[in-house]
């Protein structure tokens, strides 16, 4: 049994220790906003934060977060997710939408974290994080957006 | 023989009934041969819209939405004809029906000059037409949805506003022109009833005929809307292919021949099946869609059935291509297009002779590889299969092609096949296949009456597509003593893609005959040349190629625009003004390029890099699926020898433009994948397999590589052509022709590889 928090509920799983998170989530609690891309932490498609932390789920073994927190994007919803959310549908960030779970997870911990990212922080933050329609202009005009409007909400 | 081939069969043989035929016009496009089937409520009053007694409009969408931002566009061309409230408007994936054929993707991809405008054009088209509404198939590719969509849902939005209007004038008792509607309400002297309290009342009152708007008419299309799909798809609550949950799903994972056509010569299925949540061990046995032969493993969760796939042990046997080589291949294409042989898909003014007539001669040889389409979503596909008939629900480009691979698989009749389109994370080209479709039918029926999905790995992913074809060019160009162009002789080498496709679809209309996709872009450009001879040799080996965004224009493109770059440095020409003078009688075309070297400053020089590194410009054009578009690239190189793209001005002119955010979307999207191609993508094989196997190999761009884009669209009254695809050719030239300017160094090979130097 592996007990950990998830989206603020207490949960608990009979599952193989070694699961990846990822297939926790998606195929045990059918939680599947999070995605597969590539099972090797190269493209951030299955991106969650873990103790507010962004991690690549596909790489982290279910076993590995008893006892911590866990946040899809299913469970997101403070102020900052709710201004990048909001700055990805202004801005129509999305095209085939399969990368954005985790470029919205990435986002939000990069402006938890930096309040201001210059574009170089921006890059940083967001280069493990493929999106093969080129949404990345985009990304990039929606997370200053959203900075911007943290900001004027004070 | 299928029922489609049949009847194109029946139609080549039947003379005088088919010449009655052929004089009817194109049968109606609205309603479809069962009508709609709504949830309570609902009212359908064509076979593309149902009004709801709650105000809802739902709009039915022949076309699959797989980023392209479609099914926003097309709503509302929908939507403004019938004049409904844009936030009351959803959409849901059409059934399988003739009406919802593309039309256009075939009439538009006839082999003729875009120009071309006889008698015999019109009347091939017109046949294409009416043939493909009665025997084509559904099908979202060949950037030709708006185009295929712009009569039949204006027409539908149409019928549907003056039913809605003649029923509530029936009401009132009034004169129905006499009656306004707006935003999903008819109005007349004060009084008003919704849509909802119209909905069911309007179908008796279908009008015999109507008008669609006058542009200045239009309240939604042509201003910039926001994507329809946008919340859903920044809130994870966008549901793929490869999220559907229905109850009691189990999951396989597959391993197939490293090599193609290679088959699995022993495994071990009772060890496999004592490992943890194994249901089932299933042969594969490959189909002539494409899927190769391997073992796919269903468990209870798809984790469990991948670690199992280690316990099978499988070894291969390679097959008949175990010697294949990529390398050797290229050789094959730069042998084939220095022969003076091949198609020639345009051939005026004896431009051969007209060469050597020439007082000076330019030629080069250019090379493209294959590509993989690494679509971010891996391919999948969820199959039930029961007494009462298989349920498929995918992520698929083409339904009719779905259905049959889903019917060949569980060895049903394609009646019994209900397919179920879901989003797709990801097409561009690709799932245009249905080998994992028919693959997963395989499975699921092995476990009749569980649900199944089958996901691939991105390591499957990557080694099972179907690439683009990796390509060869000689091109020449002969020159009179003043530096213009006397002559342009192409002859390019490589497999015909949507030949091989259409055999293994069975796709008759299209299966035998000169593919045009492999040598658009070289024969259909606007430019002026005095004599022009554009061949091609269409070689048949065992890679399984498709298309690939932009298809063959991805790599002529990069051929020609990189060559006329250096035939205008031969000439001592500035590019830009180089190619403006061969746009004499194009102005759409020289208004594009014009539009995109002004953007750019192109007369000034661009501003070194902030750590003082030389900048160079490079500029290149590319007529594709109707459309014009320009690039300028700005490039640096790194101190480390690494090309860096700083930003890229990209101009189209696409006619009318539905949603001119979408558009500009699709541009940046065109341009990006592009340029991934032209910095990184090759697929390479050895020994019969492909090399590449996840993103560490078959590297895309990433956000810090993500040059600035400035992007613009012509304003224009024409009809609207194609802007999925057009926006991806001329990127790779204008970053080798920037190369150029900054170095010396012409690239005539994709990626775009610097000679290696030491670092300074």
């Amino acid at each position: 049994m592996i007990a950990f928090t998830l989206n603020k509920q207490p949960t608990s799983l009979d599952i193989a220790p070694d699961t990846p998170l990822l297939w926790a989530l998606r195929d045990a609690l059918n939680l599947t906003g999070t995605k597969f891309g590539c099972g090797m932490s190269l493209c951030g498609a299955c991106t969650v934060h873990l103790d507010g932390v962004p991690i690549r789920s596909c790489s982290t073994p279910v076993s590995y977060v008893e006892g911590k927190q866990v946040t899809t994007i299913e469970g997101l919803n403070d102020a900052v997710a709710r201004a990048v959310q909001d700055a990805w549908v202004e801005l129509s960030v999305p095209q085939c939408g399969y990368c954005q779970s985790g470029q919205v997870m990435a986002a939000t911990a990069l402006l938890r974290t930096v309040k201001h990212p210059t574009d170089d922080e921006v890059s940083v933050a967001m280069s493990g994080n493929v999106c093969r329609c080129g949404a990345y202009p985009r990304i990039r005009a929606a997370i200053h957006a959203a900075a911007g409007k943290l900001d004027a909400n004070g | 023989m299928k029922r489609r081939n049949f009847l194109l069969a029946g139609v080549g043989a039947g003379g005088a009934l088919f010449l009655g035929w052929s004089l009817l016009p194109l049968r109606q496009r609205l309603r479809g041969s069962a009508p709609l089937n709504p949830a309570a409520g609902g009212h359908a009053l064509n076979g593309w819209v149902i009004v709801g007694t709650d105000d809802s409009v739902t709009i039915v969408m022949a076309k699959a939405e797989m980023g392209q931002g479609i099914h926003t566009a097309a709503a509302m061309m929908l939507a403004d004809e019938m004049d409904a409230d844009w936030a009351k408007v959803r959409v849901v994936p059409a059934s399988i029906d003739a009406i919802y054929n593309n039309i256009s993707a075939i009439t538009e991809g006839l082999p003729f000059p875009p120009e071309s405008n006889g008698s015999v054009v019109r009347g091939v088209k017109w046949m294409t037409a009416k043939t493909m509404r009665e025997f084509g198939v559904m099908m979202t590719g060949g950037s030709s949805s708006i185009r295929d969509l712009w009569e039949p849902m204006r027409d539908a939005g149409a019928t549907a506003r003056e039913a809605l209007r003649a029923a509530a004038a029936s009401q009132w008792n009034v004169p129905a022109d006499q009656c306004t509607v707006a935003k999903g309400v008819v109005s007349h002297a004060g009084q008003s009833l919704t849509f909802g309290a119209l909905a069911a009342l309007a179908p008796s009152h279908l009008p015999t005929n109507f008008t669609r708007k006058t542009p200045a008419q239009f309240t939604l299309m042509g201003k910039a809307m926001p994507r329809i799909d946008a919340e859903a798809k920044s809130t994870g609550r966008a549901t793929f292919g490869i999220d559907v949950r229905v109850p009691d799903l189990l999951h396989a994972a597959v391993t197939m021949s490293p090599t193609y056509g290679g088959t699995p010569k022993a495994f071990d299925a009772a060890a496999a099946k004592k490992m943890p949540g194994v249901v089932a061990v299933v042969a594969l046995p490959g189909s002539r869609y494409g899927d190769q032969a391997g073992v796919a493993i269903v468990a209870n969760s798809w984790w469990q059935a991948k670690q199992a796939l280690g316990a099978l042990n499988v070894t291969w046997e390679p097959g008949p291509n175990a010697t294949l080589s990529s390398v050797q291949i290229q050789e094959q294409l730069r042998n084939a297009a220095m022969t003076d042989g091949g198609f020639a898909f345009r051939s005026e003014g004896n431009a051969v002779a007209a060469l050597a007539g020439s007082a000076k001669v330019v030629e080069a040889l250019y090379e493209a590889p294959y590509l993989a389409h690494a679509t971010m979503e891996p391919m999948n596909c969820t199959v039930q299969v029961q007494q009462s008939g298989v349920s498929v629900w995918t992520g698929t480009q083409v339904p009719n092609f779905a259905r049959e691979a889903a019917a060949l698989g569980t060895n049903r009749s394609v009646q019994d096949v209900t397919v179920h389109p879901m989003l797709i994370g990801g097409g561009f080209g690709r799932r245009l296949d249905v080998d994992f479709i028919a693959q997963a039918a395989v499975i699921a029926a092995a476990v009749p009456g569980k649900p199944v999905q089958t996901l691939w790995s991105r390591e499957d992913d990557m080694l099972h597509g179907f690439p683009r074809p990796a390509a060869a060019s000689r091109l020449r160009a002969g020159l009179d003593t003043n530096g213009n162009i006397t002559s342009f002789v192409t002859h390019s080498a490589s497999q015909a893609p949507f030949q091989m496709y259409s055999r293994r679809v069975g796709f008759i209309a299209t299966e035998y005959g000169p593919d045009r996709t492999v040598a658009e872009g070289t024969w259909d450009q606007p430019y002026e040349f005095p004599a022009q001879h554009a061949a091609q040799t269409a070689l048949e080996l065992a890679v399984p190629v498709a298309s690939w965004r932009a298809v063959g224009h991805s790599h002529q493109g990069f051929f020609v625009e990189g060559f006329l770059d250096e035939v205008a440095a031969v000439s001592k020409t500035d590019p830009y003004q180089f190619r403006l003078r061969l746009l004499r009688n194009h102005p759409r075309a020289a208004s594009v390029l014009t539009t995109a070297a002004k953007m750019a400053q192109w007369q000034s020089a661009p501003t070194p890099t902030t750590d003082g590194r030389p900048v160079a410009r490079g500029i290149a054009l590319h007529a594709s699926f109707g459309t014009i578009a320009a690039h300028v690239a700005e490039v640096s190189i790194s101190n480390d020898g690494k090309i860096r793209v700083h930003r890229i001005i990209v101009v189209a002119d696409c006619g009318f433009v539905v949603n001119p955010d979408g558009a500009r979307q699709q541009l940046e999207s065109a341009t990006l994948y592009g340029l991934t191609a032209a910095l990184y993508g090759e697929i390479t094989i050895v020994n019969g397999a492909v090399q590449q196997r996840n993103f560490d190999t078959y590297k895309p761009l990433r956000m810090d590589e993500s040059p600035v884009l400035e992007v613009h669209l012509v304003q224009s009254a024409e009809p609207p052509s194609g802007l999925g695809e057009p926006g991806l050719p001329s990127v790779a030239p204008a970053v080798a022709n920037a190369i150029f300017a900054l170095t010396g160094t012409r690239l005539r090979s994709l990626p775009l590889r610097l000679p290696r130097v030491a670092a300074t």
